[in-house]
């Protein structure tokens, strides 16, 4: 990555193709506030592909970035009921049944008749259920909400800017992405230097 | 602003702890202490993690616990290739030391689950400067309880019966039994606690992955990091996730302890049959947990210069959660002895009564004194601050638990129905090995994770200082103040609680740094 500043570099100069591939233009804030007053504003000019990165969650920012809920609430509940479900026909079919089924190999069920309890006794099948449910829906909320960010994914133009690295640490950062049909580098790069950035960069892809 | 020096306890001269446990009505009290930049915080807790060598008393505890390790391998070893019969067990006391610290071990891993799950529900954000060592302690410990049952089956070899696998005998487990139901919800709990503690620790790896200076950690901290780059559109799904997985936590660790004690609640052993099992055991369980904190956060601050941010606040807190949950735990205890007399059953009463003044007279009365006589300090502000206190109150809380629970196993199985099979448990040096050993592990694991992984929370404990709020009104209001690394020492006097200050932070007489 080299730096490019922004008044010498041949890049934004009437929006030329840049010799190596622009992936967007990073603002960087010093603090949580002015982050927001320009997320907002990057809203309102109509950006589509463009995010905020912050070294922890800004309460707020999800409102002035526009984002919507997120469904992962409802997909990790079918997995509750999934488990729980699972939990019902392990339990029924291993302690109550006497036919087989294939799973990857053929299996019997074993009427255990233990205790005079009757063979489906539910009280007794409600611990491993209830666990069960638990394991898929924790287990599915990290998943599917790694999945739906798009990671793991251990290169991206960011991780490879000097600058960028403080995201972790104490900077805020606004990136629009090349992608974004709104996006014109020049314009860009003085539409963001407007809102207060402290410094405006533009990043390889 | 990054060219401000960490401020590290031992670097100022003639620097006393500060004091933030005072209660000052429309304040509220900082969690970080003498700083108020975001970067003096990712610096105090990666430079644990980035010094080049650990203080000495971590060469000296490690050694000692990895040499307790080898106990443990030894014992264990011993164990498998000889038969159980090298614990001290008997015909009528077939659990003792073994279960005993299991329930021990999952006791203590309820605190991280209940800091981390139970205190974000309630929106405590205190529990940001505590919790990621209290998971890690929490996955620590129920790596400990999993290795007794392991054991203790006899036939190791033969373990893996305990999991519904196909096998060519058509041979199940019986769902029916509490011990099954136990293998669920214990591994549950390791897996969800885990997934939870990875999940937490994922944007303070990439912190410690930017910061990184040599390959090997560039390369280490960037896996796991996992290519998190702070995106507000992440943290959008992560904050959701987190929040789901705190609700599912929550319940899941009621439910682990509740099924630790089905284990004897659902037998008919006299002294085992009580419907206040679960509710107790719970309560047990964070009592023992939070005691296990305390025991290693007060060390832990000490040693690696984290009392900015583990403060006298965070622990005075989970000191009051001792003296509740002790209080709780007490109520079990005459609770059990008023049913065993109440119900009228000739058995339950002799359990008890035996239990307090039978063959095992002492380990009842241990357990009386250290979990609900001593607690009762706590009501008292002093002691709830007092560094070394504390630290000896909880060792006494942490041996009167394993009291507990050996009482409870031991006590009901040496003198149950038919007095001519009584019998007398004493531990042989087995026994008493693979006890010290387990700790040995737990100390292993804890002071790894302690020397190479952020043990606070960063992120969060970032997001719960005042700046982190948009509405904050920013540091060019404070630098001419000239109160930088002061947010500590104005916020309990009484002209900052001024309706001045309280209105616009940062134009009150002592600039409101701390203001929230």
């Amino acid at each position: 990555m080299t730096t490019l500043s922004p008044t010498t570099s041949p890049l934004i100069q009437g929006n030329q193709i840049p010799r190596k591939r622009l992936y967007g233009i990073m603002a960087e804030f010093h603090d949580p506030a002015a982050l927001m007053a320009a997320a907002d504003k990057v809203r309102l000019a109509g950006f589509r592909w463009w995010d905020c990165h912050t070294p922890f969650p800004v309460h707020g920012l999800d409102q002035a970035m526009g984002i919507k809920r997120t469904i992962l609430p409802v997909l990790v509940f079918g997995a509750g009921l999934t488990g729980t479900t699972i939990g019902f026909c392990l339990q029924a079919f291993t302690n109550a049944a006497s036919f087989s089924i294939w799973a990857l190999v053929w299996v019997t069920g074993y009427p255990f008749l233990i205790s005079g309890k009757p063979l489906i006794s539910l009280p007794a099948f409600i611990p491993v259920m209830f666990e069960l449910a638990i394991l898929l829906s924790a287990l599915s909320a990290v998943g599917i909400m790694f999945l739906f960010n798009g990671l793991p994914r251990w290169n991206h133009p960011l991780l490879s800017n000097k600058r960028f690295l403080r995201v972790t640490d104490d900077r805020f950062f606004i990136v629009i992405e090349s992608r974004d049909p709104r996006f014109f580098a020049s314009r860009t790069e003085q539409f963001l230097k407007d809102l207060g950035a402290k410094t405006v960069e533009m990043v390889e892809a | 602003m990054s060219s401000l020096p960490v401020n590290r306890q031992t670097a100022l001269p003639g620097f006393q702890e500060s004091d933030n446990t005072a209660e000052n009505p429309g304040v509220r009290a900082p969690l970080v202490l003498n700083m108020n930049r975001f970067g003096q915080v990712t610096r105090q807790v990666c430079q644990v993690a980035e010094s080049k060598k650990p203080p000495f008393a971590w060469y000296a505890a490690f050694t000692i616990s990895l040499s307790l390790v080898g106990l443990l391998g030894f014992c264990v070893n011993y164990l498998i290739f000889t038969g159980v019969g090298v614990w001290g067990l008997n015909n009528p006391v077939m659990w003792a030391f073994d279960i005993t610290n299991f329930v021990f071990w999952v006791g203590i891993g309820h605190a991280g689950t209940l800091i981390s799950a139970i205190l974000f529900l309630f929106r405590q954000k205190w529990r940001t400067g505590i919790n990621r060592f209290a998971e890690a302690m929490t996955i620590f410990a129920v790596i400990c309880a999993g290795l007794f049952p392991g054991i203790h089956v006899g036939r190791v070899w033969l373990a893996y019966w305990l999991f519904p696998i196909p096998n060519q005998m058509d041979m199940w487990p019986q769902f029916r039994s509490p011990l099954l139901w136990d293998v669920f919800a214990v591994g549950t709990y390791f897996t969800v606690s885990f997934v939870f503690w990875f999940v937490g620790m994922v944007p303070d790896l990439a912190t410690l992955r930017d910061r990184a200076t040599g390959r090997i950690q560039q390369f280490a901290y960037g896996l796991f990091a996992l290519g998190w780059r702070g995106s507000n559109r992440h943290w959008h799904r992560y904050e959701r996730a987190y929040l789901l997985l705190a609700a599912l936590s929550t319940p899941l660790v009621l439910s682990v302890h509740s099924v630790v004690s089905f284990d004897f609640a659902v037998s008919q052993v006299p002294g085992w049959h009580t419907t206040i099992f679960p509710p107790y055991f719970v309560a047990g369980a964070i009592f023992s947990g939070f005691a296990m904190v305390v025991t290693l956060a007060v060390p832990a601050r000490q040693l690696f210069g984290l009392k900015d941010l583990i403060t006298l606040r965070h622990l005075d807190n989970m000191n009051k959660i001792i003296l509740v949950t002790g209080c709780m735990v007490g109520y079990a205890y005459s609770m059990e002895f008023f049913i065993a007399w109440y119900s009228g059953a000739m058995y339950e009463g002799f359990a008890f009564i035996n239990r307090a003044f039978g063959q095992y007279w002492w380990a009842y009365w241990i357990m009386v004194s250290c979990n609900v006589i001593t607690p009762q300090l706590f009501w008292f502000k002093r002691i709830r601050t007092s560094i070394p206190i504390m630290f000896a109150l909880c060792l006494v809380v942490n041996i009167g638990m394993w009291f507990e629970r050996f009482v409870i196993i031991v006590t009901s199985l040496a003198n149950d129905f038919l007095p001519t099979s009584w019998d007398f448990f004493t531990p042989t040096w087995v026994d008493m090995g693979t006890m010290l050993g387990a700790f040995g592990l737990f100390g292993t694991l804890f002071l790894l994770f302690c020397r190479y992984l952020p043990m606070i929370a960063i992120a969060e404990v970032k997001a719960t200082m005042p700046q982190a709020n948009p509405h904050w009104s920013g540091y060019a209001a404070h630098d001419g103040h000239g109160h930088a690394g002061d947010n500590s020492g104005g916020w309990a006097k009484p002209s900052f609680a001024s309706p001045d200050a309280l209105r616009s932070p940062g134009s009150g007489p002592d600039g409101g740094p701390s203001a929230p």
